[in-house]
């Protein structure tokens, strides 16, 4: 059977940096860091620049911001309002990791104060998890395969992979797929920050020794992957290929990363097999990197296993550095950061990095970008890294013309 | 407390409603109907909510059912009260 290839030919994100793919991709290389106050907010995102006053009181966050990142996205790849392919041929698969956290915080708090009957009809559509993914499809009159992806931070990246495996099995031709995350609100606050996950300096300085915890951010990635042939066909503009897909999972903690990174490992190796490609060909890492102690001692030993004597080779540098952790969203908006810093031959940086940490001796792009070494003719092939609370992993191999 | 509902005081409230749910005022009348207001029924089921607790009238099930316009459900909720 004929291998069906997927291209990437839309992306759109609302992130930390401001509203726009490229505004993340071109502020992060610029060393701009959208962290203020220990948090990550999307302060310039304002919903009704993409929503109506109905559609966004339809809405939870999550979904607003989804909503906003797959407009861009849709536009990027040339949609323009009418569908390139029949409607039952397009898909839609949006990751989040906790979903509408703030509707479920306000309808209980009216539960408790007022009753039953002060909750809306709204809260239970707006909070499940799988409303960025109906909503996106109803706005978009997407009639394929349609739901959400729940992985926690690996979320965003189990999405994508989801998403073209779709498209490989025929299932659909085209899928707008990514993720989404709006939980800058006081459980979610309080949950993460009574687990001892979130930062008490409020820096975010993924693989330094002074790293003590991830920063709380909130965004969407949405992205355009259709199958390589009918995009061809239809004259769009290829942005990348999603070449390698491999997700596996710790079955180890419900917090805390295998501490050898050997659910990690594996799943890189199995996204470099699908890709069909050797460690050495990743010319980019783009790291899952938290800036947990945990998490980025695990994730350097799952590089080092994977990759071998290449993952000394390769510049790793996590846009959590540059955002903070955007979680369920992180994944789709890292592999669009991928994308782009591939297209522009460029490692972004890893912002805050100064001290080094035993053991943590790749090299993680300090203090600000690098233009990618390539050999001429050399194909353009980075890696995404995706890991999330329950003991997932997901990686991912973005190409570039 | 029905003595104190009025049908001026349901219209403002009704149209309260009907604004917060992101309808165009300048299309407000009793003759409008839901349809061309874009009032749908999760629209309705919080209306059901307000009259409930503004008026003490709950409106369930087939008492919605009925009602097409703006003033089928001013007449409703005027009626129960």
């Amino acid at each position: 059977m004929m291998v069906r290839e997927v291209v990437v030919t839309g992306v759109g994100a609302v992130t930390p940096l401001g509203v726009g793919a490229r505004t993340l991709h071109e502020r992060w290389t610029s060393g701009a860091s959208g962290i203020t106050g220990g948090e990550a907010p999307c302060a310039e995102f304002d919903p009704l620049d993409t929503l109506t006053r109905k559609e966004a009181r339809r809405a939870d966050r999550f979904t607003q911001l989804a909503v906003a990142a797959a407009a861009e996205a849709v536009a990027d790849a040339g949609w323009d309002g009418e569908l390139p392919y029949a409607p039952d041929r397009v898909g839609c698969i949006i990751g989040t990791g906790i979903g509408g956290l703030g509707t479920f915080e306000s309808n209980h708090e009216e539960l408790l104060g007022r009753g039953p009957g002060a909750v809306s009809p709204l809260s239970v559509p707006l909070m499940m998890g799988n409303a960025g993914a109906g909503t996106l499809a109803m706005r978009h009159g997407l009639l394929g395969p349609c739901f959400g992806v729940v992985s926690a931070c690996a979320a965003g990246a189990n999405a994508i992979g989801a998403a073209a495996r779709t498209i490989q099995a025929g299932d659909a031709d085209a899928v707008l797929t990514g993720g989404s995350e709006a939980v800058l609100t006081p459980l979610a606050r309080a949950s993460f920050a009574a687990l001892d996950a979130v930062s008490r300096t409020g820096e975010s300085r993924p693989f330094d020794a002074r790293r003590d915890g991830f920063v709380m951010g909130e965004g969407a990635g949405a992205l355009v992957l259709e199958e390589a042939q009918a995009a061809q066909a239809r004259g769009a503009r290829i942005l990348g290929w999603v070449r390698g897909y491999g997700a596996t999972c710790d079955a180890h903690h419900l917090t805390a990363p295998d501490p050898r990174g050997a659910g990690a490992a594996r799943a890189i190796l199995a996204a470099l097999a699908d890709a069909g490609i050797e460690a050495g060909d990743l010319v980019y890492v783009n790291a899952h990197g938290t800036s947990t102690p945990l998490n980025d001692r695990s994730e350097t030993l799952a590089l080092k296993t994977a990759l071998g004597d290449d993952a000394y080779a390769v510049p790793v540098s996590s846009t959590k550095s540059a955002i903070g952790h955007l979680l369920g969203a992180a994944g789709a908006v890292e592999a669009i950061a991928t994308l782009l810093a591939l297209r522009d031959r460029v490692a972004p940086p890893t912002l805050g990095w100064a001290e080094e940490d035993e053991g943590l001796d790749l090299d993680y792009v300090p203090d600000s970008a690098r233009p990618l070494a390539l050999a001429d003719g050399e194909r353009v092939l980075g890696l995404s890294n995706s890991f999330g609370f329950g003991g997932h992993n997901a990686a991912l191999v973005l190409e570039t013309v | 407390m029905s003595t104190t509902v009025t049908a001026e005081r349901v219209e403002q409230v009704v149209y309260q409603a009907l604004e917060s749910f992101g309808a165009d005022p300048s299309e407000f009348s009793r003759e409008a109907t839901f349809e061309q207001l874009d009032v749908d029924s999760l629209d309705l089921a919080e209306l059901s909510q307000i009259a409930e607790e503004e008026f003490g009238v709950p409106l369930k099930g087939d008492d919605v059912k009925g009602i097409r316009t703006v003033g089928d459900a001013i007449d409703l909720i005027v009626s129960r009260a």
